[in-house]
């Protein structure tokens, strides 16, 4: 057997390697820079009372979730019953960023599919979206009692991501208070 | 109870091709011919399954059973007929089952079309094919069933990704999926070759057509893909190098050397191991493709089955083929030295250049599509690698690849000089480089890329006129017409495929040099000017389409006062699945396109509408079917049957050449 002709073999054994190593790997996560920085403020409406205003300040102290969504966002939909559990066993509240929506069809989405929100707050131009980077719904932002963002969920929350990766990142922050 | 039926039909299949992959294998070892004989209805059995179990799925989707989880999510009751059927395999579990069937029905052909061939190299070609088939089933079966039942059933279904409800779409992946497959034909070939140490030039005759069609199919495939893209995506690119996209044009690069390859291998006896070598490669590509679409493991617009479980499945097949096949290869390739020699400069070096340029090519692409695994797998950051890179590489790799395909055909097998066919094809190079430079100056615009891909596109057209006038002028005398009839196919097939890689290369360099845009703000009545052509927006009407809603612009497109088009472009809303959807309308002549597509409604009441020039773009798929065509002559040579009745007898004298 001559060493060349092995070549091939031992190229494709790395490249094998890699590939099983991929497959433990998630393309989807990829890091925000906002991770460990101030999450970046504002002051908007709220959906349904739009004459209050809400903003990251009233949540200092606490640590809480922010939900980028969006009435017309089909992964929304995906993602929202699993909101509603985390809401009702009261773990942590949840604030809406209602993204680039009307606010009769996000009022309607909430009627008809529950409301997982201590508060939910329009943003209909997007503005707010581009302080946090956002560039698709949903989008899930962890952050502390000192409003720094401590983790950025990109796409759908599963049941598996809210019992392996938020809940313990949860209990962290509050204990760390 | 179909869907029962289908998965027994499909259990059935497994274990015949299991019986395919082992009993012609030990008959062929032990040389017992009752053994060998089953290859051949075990085969015919599997397709009988196989297209059974996949009627069954498809009835599923017909009568809108949705108790069938399959059909739950991929259609609707109000899906058109059409959409139905295509929708089968708009999805994982039915794309692998038409995967299987597509496999089958090639391991039938083979079986029937090369009836001469010695009795058990075909055993072990079939034997081959068998297990292929048998790991793609059993990756149905467990990991992916597509009769798994959603009990109880849903009233209704949630309908097929719109995007995935077009004509396009409907031929696109069994293109494809026969282009992939395909290839692994020529693998089989290749791995009984190394099983049996017969690696004549018998046995690249054998092999050429089988390429040669997959090739066809997956040019096919490749082509209407890139149609779809193009007019379906709504702004109007035509390739993206995106992850899935590469998948697919890998085993067209390595295929498209192994044609070549074969080619040598077949009238000088040399290049064998290199041509083992791509056969295997192809394939290997081929599922390495199937593996990156299934797995996750490369974000891209294409992946649509994220499942890890699944991932590891393809993967341990993937090792266990392409792993078993590179063993068998460092284990015999060796004994294969020998061949033909010949000289530095000669047809067999030229065709050598051109696929060690393309197997190049073809790893840049590898890279490229996989760097972002790597860096991700040894922490070094998460990045995407983009056109950039893909333009960067592919562009300077396949510049001399086009000039050496217009020479090549010029130089003489085993020996030649520079001097004698240089001398001919210097003014052709003058020729080509000022008719480059005229026409980028005559449509102002005059930069290194026009420039370029003009003159690489006209050193093409004019060194194939010229190719096909010293071929006629070679025999004296003869009437026209009868010196043209006496040119065989193949050689055609080659004349037209080089052709068609011209007239693909003023596509590309026109629509990258010229192209135009321009997003408007329109309300009814309005008009704008834009490319010379004027266009009235006339204003939007609803449409209900079966499955969605769809607000229907319509445009006039004035040149001067003569009324050229009315377009219709159209935003969808798809009622089950709540996406929307754009619907561009086009105008189509042979210089260019005009491409408009509807964006939103502003809240002023007025629509955003985005207008496209395409020059040239049709002349892309145009070449692609020329060298499609090509590809079908080159198949449909009639040397090849009468070659195939006559090796019958000399195949069986043939001996190892070691």
């Amino acid at each position: 057997m001559k060493a060349k002709f092995l070549v091939p073999l031992v190229l494709f054994l790395a490249l094998a390697g890699f590939l099983g190593y991929g497959l433990t790997l998630n393309p989807g996560v990829v890091p925000s820079p906002l991770v460990g920085k101030p999450a970046p403020d504002f002051r908007l409406a709220k959906l349904d009372t739009p004459e209050e205003q809400f903003g990251v300040a009233d949540m200092r102290g606490q640590v809480w979730l922010l939900n980028v969504w969006a009435s017309w966002c089909v992964s929304c939909r995906q993602e929202h019953p699993i909101l509603v559990e985390l809401n009702r066993g009261g773990v942590i509240p949840v604030i809406g960023l209602n993204y680039k929506d009307e606010r009769k069809d996000a009022l309607g989405y909430l009627r008809d599919h529950g409301n997982p929100y201590a508060v939910t707050v329009a943003d209909p131009d997007g503005r707010v979206g581009i302080d946090y980077g956002v560039y698709g719904t949903p989008e899930t932002f962890l952050i502390d009692r000192e409003g720094m963002i401590r983790y950025k969920h990109i796409g759908p929350i599963t049941r598996d991501t809210v019992k392996n990766v938020l809940l313990p990142k949860i209990a962290e922050l509050s204990r760390a208070g | 109870m179909i869907g029962e039926l289908g998965h027994f039909a499909l259990i059935l299949a497994l274990v015949l091709s299991l019986v395919q992959a082992i009993v012609p294998m030990i008959g062929a070892h032990r040389n017992r011919i009752s053994l060998m004989a089953v290859a051949r209805p075990a085969a015919q059995g599997q397709l009988l399954f196989l297209v059974f179990a996949y009627a069954c799925l498809t009835w599923a989707f017909i009568t809108s059973d949705f108790s069938v989880r399959l059909a739950a999510s991929h259609s609707h009751t109000a899906t058109p007929l059409m959409y139905k059927i295509t929708g089968v395999w708009g999805n994982h579990e039915g794309s692998l089952l038409l995967w299987a069937m597509t496999l089958s029905i090639w391991t039938v052909a083979v079986a029937i079309f090369s009836r001469n061939l010695p009795e058990a190299f075909m055993a072990r070609v079939l034997g081959v094919l068998g297990w292929i088939s048998a790991g793609f089933i059993s990756f149905t079966l467990f990991t992916s069933n597509p009769f798994a039942r959603l009990l109880p059933a849903v009233a209704e279904g949630r309908d097929l990704n719109p995007l995935l409800q077009d004509p396009g779409m409907i031929i696109h992946p069994p293109l494809l999926y026969m282009g992939y497959v395909g290839f692994s034909v020529a693998f089989a070939f290749a791995i009984a070759a190394l099983l049996s140490g017969r690696m004549d030039a018998a046995w690249a005759r054998w092999s050429r057509p089988w390429t040669t069609v997959a090739w066809v199919f997956l040019t096919a495939g490749i082509a209407v893909g890139s149609g779809w893209a193009y007019y379906e995506l709504g702004w109007g690119g035509w390739w993206f190098w995106d992850p899935v996209e590469n998948a697919s044009f890998m085993p067209w690069l390595l295929g498209t050397a192994l044609i070549h390859s074969l080619a040598v291998t077949e009238k000088r006896g040399a290049f064998r191991s290199w041509t083992i070598m791509l056969a295997i490669g192809a394939f290997s590509l081929s599922l390495l493709g199937t593996f990156l679409v299934r797995s996750g493991v490369i974000t891209s617009v294409h992946a649509f089955a994220v499942d890890p479980a699944r991932g590891l499945y393809i993967l341990a097949l993937l090792v266990l083929v392409i792993g078993i096949s590179l063993v068998l290869f460092a284990w015999r390739a060796p004994k294969l030295a020998g061949g033909g020699s010949f000289d530095l400069v000669s047809r067999d070096s030229g065709l050598l250049a051109n696929n060690v340029l393309l197997a190049v090519v073809t790893g840049s692409v590898l890279l490229g599509t996989l760097y972002p695994l790597f860096l991700d797998a040894l922490n070094m950051g998460k990045i995407s690698v983009g056109p950039p890179y893909f333009e960067a590489t592919f562009v300077p790799l396949m510049i001399p690849v086009v000039i050496l395909m217009v020479v090549a055909p010029f130089i003489r097998w085993k020996s030649d000089t520079i001097g004698r066919f240089g001398r001919k094809l210097a003014p052709a190079m003058i020729a080509s480089v000022a008719l480059g430079a005229g026409v980028a100056f005559a449509v102002g615009h005059v930069t290194w890329r026009t420039v370029l891909g003009l003159s690489l596109a006209a050193w093409v057209l004019i060194g194939s006129a010229q190719l096909l006038y010293t071929r006629l002028a070679e025999r004296r005398g003869a009437v026209a017409a009868a010196k043209l009839r006496g040119i065989p196919a193949a050689w055609w097939g080659m004349w037209f495929a080089h052709l068609g890689i011209g007239i693909f290369i003023i596509g590309v360099t026109m629509i990258g040099s010229l192209e135009a845009q321009q997003d408007m703000r329109m309300r009814a009545g309005q008009t704008t000017q834009f490319a010379g052509y004027t266009f009235t927006f006339r204003g939007v009407v609803g449409v209900d389409g079966p499955n969605y809603e769809a607000a229907r612009a319509t445009l006039d497109v004035h040149r001067g006062e003569r009324l050229i088009t009315v377009l219709t472009p159209e935003k969808r809303h798809y009622v089950a699945s709540q996406m929307p959807m754009t619907q561009v309308a086009l105008h189509i002549r042979p210089l260019r396109d005009l491409y408009v597509s509807l964006g939103d409604q502003l809240e002023d009441g007025s629509w955003l509408v985005s207008l496209h020039l395409k020059p040239f773009v049709s002349w892309i798929w145009a070449g692609c079917i020329l060298m499609g065509l090509g590809g079908i002559f080159a198949a449909a040579d009639r040397r090849y049957r009468r070659l195939a009745e006559r090796t019958l007898p000399a195949g069986s004298t043939s001996t190892q050449t070691s």
